[in-house]
Parts: C-alpha cells; structure tokens; sequence
C-alpha cells in the first residue's frame, strides 16, 4: 500500500512537472522588470529570451557564489535554489 | 459550462493546460477580470492575464488617457529629464486584448462581484484585480489639505505637482531655504525622499550654491541610509542637512501660507517646501472593503487575494506585501505574479507558491547611482518575507565606476519595464 502511494506520488510529481513547464516558474516572472523582453530596448541587461540554458545556469551559479561580479544580481542569485535556476534557465531557453 | 465528470475524465493528463475545461461561466465568453488602476501594477496585470490565458475577458479601468509615471519624477523636478519622458499612452496595453475603460471606480459589490464607475456603468467580474496606487491622507498632518497642496507640493503622485515644485525650486533665489518633510513607515517608494534631497542638493549645489537643504524626518532610519549619508557627506558637505526623528525631525503641522513646517523642537519658514505625507492605499480600496485600520491592504502571498474580501486582489503601493516594498519594480512582479495566480483561479487550477524579486536605484547624482535588491517568498505566518541570505544593498565602499555603472542601469531599468508595461 505504501509503495503504491508512493508510486501514485512519483506519478503525480512527474505530471505536475510536464504541467508547470509551460507556466512560468517561481521567480522567473520578476527578471522582466530589469531583462528586455523586448529586442528593441536598448539596455546593458541581456535578455533572457532564447538564451542558452546552461549559460543562464552558469551565471547564476558564478554571481551566486561571487566568482562573477554583478552589480545587483551577485545579491538577487544568492535568492534562488539550483531546481530554481535549473526551472527559470529552461523556461527562457524555450521563450522566443 | 458543465463540464461532466466524464469530459474530464477524457481530457486527461495528455491535454495541454490549454484544454483544461473551464468552471461555469456565462455562457459564450471566458471568465471576466476586471483591473482597476493603469500603472505599473494594474496596466502589467491586464497585459499578463492576456498572455497567460487569451480565453481570460480583461477590462482595464483607468481615469487619466496617459499616465505618468513616479520613478526618475525627481529629475524632472530638478531640469535633469523632461515630463514627457515620464508619460505614456494604454494603445499597447489595449493592442494585446485588453478593453481600456476611461473612467474612476467610485463603488464595487463583493456579493454580486460588480464595480461600478463614475459615470454609472457597471462592470461584472469573476476576479477583480485593484491597482489603485496611493492616495494622500489630507489632513493626517495638520494643515496640510489640498490647497495646501499648491503651496507645498508633495510631488508624490507624478504630473502637475511635479512641475510645480520644479517651478517653484527655478524661481528661488540662491541663498534660499529649501525644507523636504519625510513621512513614517510606509509609504510609497522608500528610498524616494532621500533620493530627491540628493537631487536637489545636487541642483543647488550646481545653480544656487548659496542655498541650504533641510530634510525633516519623521523617522530615524531609512532605506539605503549608510550609502546615502556617505554620498552626501562626499558631495554636498554643509549643504544638505538630514534632522531625524529623535533630533526633533518630525513635522506636527504646516503653515501653508508662509511655507512653515512645524516640529516640537521649532519652526522651519522655508522658500520651497515639499512635504510628502503620509498616505493610504488608493480609495477605491477602502470602498471594496480591503483596505483596513492602517489604510493599506493585506493580501494572501501566493495570490493577493483580498484577506478581507473574497475575488479581489489588491497589488502594488496598496497592498501589505511583508518585506516587499512599494516600488514600481514590487508593482510589476506582484502584477505577473497575481495574474498567473488569477489566471489558474479563473481556469480551475492551482497557483503555485511565488517567488518576487524587487530591485530600487536612487540617483545620489545625475552619474552616480545605488541600489537595493530583494528576493521574497511566502512565509509560514502567511506574509511575504525576504529570502534569507539573499538581497541587500550596493556595496559601502564600491568605487565611483561602480556608481556611475548603476546610474548607466538605473536609466535602463526605467526604459525596460516602461516597455514591459506600455510599449
């Protein structure tokens, strides 16, 4: 029986994953604000939108542990677990 | 629409959320969100819940056909950037499927989930999203009423009295006094007094050298204080004059007539005064019934759903957001993150526990910028609260490339969020 649930629980968990990949995940919602969505806005801010999934890893991984300087994401990454990161670089990747 | 237990049943879990069926709604159309308040909360509400879900019927409610916006006012105010570059139009928003009502919501009906306008229309709801900014308590500090308010401009809400108080600082003779009062907690955009000050002794110290700043506090800490000081005690030394709380810094009441602002320690008879006062969440809150003793509106963290109403969401300067505080940036992260949350409640889903950030540059000096950063999440008592570890503000002892690097990005932010939500 407990085996069953927890199998019923792996499942459901799965599920809610392929679910919640096309909805944006905790956090992603907010790099707008400072990232372009749009290409015609001129900003020394990349834009996130079809970026490379690992370099959005790495440098959130880099600011977070102070090997990359930033001058307010060194702050903002410190804020964000790896399934996080891992989540929000995913979605962007997928963004066009 | 009656979705049987069997039409579910056969959708099941290979449908794209799209398919998802809908709870009952009028029949012919999708489920109805009203938004009241065309700013950075309320425009980038409407915008987001289109492009969560097109099914979503979204009417903006808006009283002014531009809007202008507060962060960057106070280089307006000292003829650093002009007026225009503050303002913009609802042809975007409206572009993405939004329906763009001119109108003030005077009335909303939580039982029968109607708001009503101005002009008596009325407008049904499935979720109403309120937006409304803030609104100045008048009289809170004795004195200052709104025709005080021409004399003493709080240039608080963007637009005329922004330009008044630019005016009033052109026509002052050098040598003049200029006095700021500072509210307590909280108010609308922390950081934003002391970022005026800073502009404002930056104005003087460049076109009238001979004048003096004095801001009178009403508390004795506040937001990025350490930067700021050491900013101030760099650049505009004998000039700019911070009095807080506990030195007598907090004004009682307002002389208009003779630009006085009075303290319990004395009188300060000032040539330009610029009171910001304390303030309330935008009144369409109170006749919701989610705004509560203090004026503001406490909300649920994962949705911002009304803890006072069911179906309405307050988001931006007017919501109790916790640790977040009341800036454009908060208002903007609130507002996507409410409208998934509306979107899935209006759907049939489940919104999922949030995570915002907030970012806040003041300019100290046209080249030299700070800022402050933080990361929130829902806590256990139901607030939103800081990420521990996370956020924090730029460094003490950064060098001047540094400052002049985020007064670079503070310019950027405002042109790439103004686009997110108008353009």
């Amino acid at each position: 029986m407990r085996k069953a649930t927890a199998a019923a629980i792996g499942f459901l968990s799965i599920a809610a994953a392929a679910a919640a990949s096309a909805e944006l995940p905790a956090g992603a919602a907010s790099c707008s604000g400072c990232h372009p969505s749009s290409a015609r806005v001129s900003s020394p801010v990349p834009r996130l939108t079809g970026m490379d999934r690992a370099a959005i890893v790495k440098a959130m991984q880099d600011f977070r542990s102070g090997q990359r300087a930033g001058t307010v994401m060194d702050r903002i990454a410190k804020g964000f677990t790896d399934e996080e990161v891992q989540a929000i670089a995913a979605w962007f990747a997928t963004q066009k | 629409m009656n979705a049987t237990r069997r039409d579910f049943l056969k959708i099941g879990l290979g449908a794209s959320i799209a398919l998802v069926p809908l709870p009952a709604f009028a029949q012919g159309s999708g489920p109805r969100a009203v938004v009241v308040g065309g700013g950075f909360a309320g425009a980038t509400c409407a915008r987001a819940l289109r492009h969560a879900d097109p099914r979503i019927v979204v009417t903006l409610v808006e009283a002014n056909p531009t809007f202008t916006a507060c962060p960057f006012s106070n280089a307006v105010i000292t003829g650093l950037r002009e007026l225009s570059a503050q303002q913009f139009t609802y042809e975007r928003v409206a572009a993405d499927g939004v329906t763009v009502v001119r109108g003030t919501a005077t009335a909303v009906d939580p039982q029968g989930r109607t708001v009503t306008l101005a002009d008596g229309t009325r407008l049904a709801y499935d979720r109403l999203v309120l937006g409304p900014g803030i609104d100045i308590r008048w009289a809170a500090l004795p004195g200052y009423d709104e025709p005080a308010a021409a004399q003493m401009p709080h240039a608080w809400q963007a637009g005329e009295q922004t330009l008044l108080l630019r005016r009033q600082l052109e026509a002052m003779d050098d040598g003049g006094l200029v006095v700021i009062s500072s509210p307590a907690n909280p108010f609308r955009c922390p950081p934003g007094p002391y970022e005026r000050a800073s502009l404002i002794a930056h104005y003087l110290k460049t076109k009238k050298p001979k004048s003096k700043l004095i801001v009178l506090d009403a508390k004795d800490a506040f937001s990025k204080q350490r930067l700021f000081q050491a900013a101030w005690a760099e650049l505009y030394p004998g000039l700019l004059e911070w009095v807080p709380l506990s030195k007598g810094g907090a004004v009682t009441s307002v002389e208009p007539a003779t630009r006085t602002l009075v303290t319990d320690f004395g009188r300060h008879k000032a040539n330009v005064a610029n009171v910001i006062p304390p303030q309330k969440a935008g009144r369409i809150a109170d006749a919701a019934g989610v705004a509560d003793r203090t004026g503001w509106c406490p909300i649920d963290p994962v949705t911002f759903e009304s803890k006072l109403q069911p179906r309405i969401h307050v988001i931006g300067d007017a919501a109790i957001a916790g640790a977040m505080p009341k800036s454009a940036f908060a208002a903007n992260s609130q507002a996507k993150t409410c409208a998934a949350a509306v979107a899935q409640l209006l759907t049939g889903g489940t919104p999922s526990p949030p995570k915002l950030i907030n970012t806040c540059y003041s300019l100290v000096a046209p080249d030299y910028g700070i800022s402050v950063a933080g990361v929130y999440q829902p806590s256990a008592n139901g607030q939103l609260a800081d990420v521990p570890g996370a956020g924090g503000v730029s460094p003490q002892d950064a060098p001047r490339a540094t400052r002049a690097a985020e007064a670079v990005l503070a310019e950027a932010w405002f042109r790439t969020i103004t686009a997110e939500v108008f353009g």
